[in-house]
């Protein structure tokens, strides 16, 4: 038990996570290509045509994605919150950094598909509604992570900061999810959840879920690479940086 | 097979526009994000390796 | 000032502003949190009186009329029912039996003027042969009932 808990904390030191996160990234970017190519080949040749939407409901193969990562990845920034302020470890305000760019890019992209489907669609490219609003606090939520952690010279202090953006962010997560039940939306509900039958063809679920796996080892990758250039900025005046392999001439 | 010709496939029903616009827009930013971190990544590396380089030679 | 004090400025300022511009969001949030209200809202009188609101419900069957550019259709709950005008393009969605929200006012007569319509899917997804096979068991619950 001690054995493993010793071993946790061994990783927990940036000095023992920046090779291993050198190891990892390549493994994650190619599971992920691979995922992403075989759902880009269910999105377009695979999934037949919807009864009502045509082929533009095709833009869920993304949009669900994006949307669930962005949602996610926020989860995981307020999980690395808690463990920093628990444990006062110096990684985990790393990984918060080395996440909020992804989550802001998806929580993006979530906007930008969605108001290309909904045009289209609905007829609108935006609405007020609880759905769409509390996504958009979402991408507002991560902007305000990175701004204020940028503003704040000492690293340790912008973790703290960072934390409680995180922490006190979070909330949003659950109404975003439940906004569509709590509320009366134009946003349609889940077609996929926990609680029912999924209402999709079998071969747009599987598409959808396939992309959303590539996605997810897409933001691994991408987080683990920038959790080294992160680390190396950091420590750049450790010894165990300038002994490096790739440090030497 | 959903699609006739090419034509078909780049026209998705009408919805061209919206649909290559999303997927476009996506890949273009997941893409950029990746320079971005590389370049981010090998700038450090390299200021790194002339400050050490440099404290090598007064050393020596 | 002294960095330390700048410092502490700089995050009590910033989390001032989150909290600001949360406040008035979610302020801003609380009156519109109801997107749209459904005929039997609007006829218990839960919709606001003066200024122009969103009804939603569904289009319906056979209401549809096109006369010129004005689009008239009548929006139900299946308990209550408002007739709408609306002269402007519809939605691709927009169709008879489904979800709609319109925005406008209410006159004094109980009519409807839509300034803007929008179409309302629902959550599923399925190719067409998968849809008439739906409507088929429909049809056919429907028939051992009567």
């Amino acid at each position: 038990m001690s054995q493993r808990l010793v071993n946790w904390f061994k990783f927990a030191s940036p000095a023992s996570f920046y090779p291993l996160a050198g190891k990892m990234w390549p493994w994650f970017a190619a599971i992920g290509t691979v995922l992403a190519a075989a759902g880009l080949w269910i999105s377009f040749f695979v999934a037949p045509t919807d009864f009502q939407q045509g082929e533009g409901y095709r833009i869920i193969f993304i949009h669900v994605p994006a949307s669930w990562m962005s949602m996610f990845i926020y989860c995981v920034m307020a999980f690395w919150a808690a463990i920093g302020i628990t444990f006062n470890t110096r990684l985990s305000g790393m990984m918060s950094s080395a996440l909020a760019p992804t989550g802001a890019l998806f929580a993006f992209l979530s906007l930008w598909t969605g108001a290309l489907w909904g045009k289209p669609m609905w007829g609108a490219w935006w609405v007020w509604d609880a759905r769409l609003t509390s996504e958009l606090i979402l991408f507002f939520l991560y902007i305000g992570y990175i701004a204020l952690t940028a503003a704040i010279d000492d690293p340790r202090r912008a973790d703290k900061a960072g934390a409680i953006i995180s922490l006190v962010g979070v909330v949003n997560v659950p109404i975003i999810y439940f906004s569509v039940k709590w509320w009366n939306t134009l946003h349609q509900g889940a077609s996929v959840s926990l609680t029912k039958a999924p209402s999709m063809a079998a071969t747009m679920l599987w598409g959808m879920l396939i992309m959303a796996l590539a996605f997810w080892m897409y933001s691994i990758a991408i987080a683990l690479y920038r959790v080294r250039a992160i680390i190396l900025e950091r420590e750049r005046h450790t010894t165990w940086v300038a002994e490096l392999p790739e440090m030497q001439r | 097979m959903n699609w006739g010709s090419a034509g078909e496939f780049f026209a998705m029903g009408g919805y061209g526009l919206y649909v290559w616009g999303s997927f476009g827009v996506t890949a273009a930013a997941l893409l950029i994000e990746v320079v971005l971190v590389r370049q981010r990544f090998s700038a450090v590396r390299r200021s790194l390796r002339r400050e050490l380089a440099a404290d090598r030679d007064t050393q020596d | 000032m002294k960095p330390r004090q700048k410092r502490l400025a700089i995050i009590v300022g910033g989390l001032a502003t989150l909290g600001i511009a949360a406040t008035l969001i979610l302020n801003a949030f609380q009156s519109n949190l109801v997107f749209f209200f459904t005929p039997t809202q609007v006829a218990n009188g839960e919709a606001p009186k003066e200024r122009a609101f969103r009804i939603g419900g569904l289009v319906k069957e056979g209401s549809l009329q096109r006369s010129d550019i004005v689009a008239r259709f009548i929006v139900t709950d299946t308990a209550k029912e408002i007739p709408v005008s609306y002269q402007g393009i519809l939605p691709d969605l927009f169709s008879e039996g489904k979800g709609v929200v319109a925005q406008g006012v209410l006159s004094a007569d109980g009519k409807f003027t839509a300034t803007e319509v929008l179409a309302k899917h629902d959550e599923n997804y399925m190719p067409p042969e998968a849809q008439a096979a739906v409507n088929k068991a429909h049809e056919a619950t429907r028939t051992l009932k009567q």
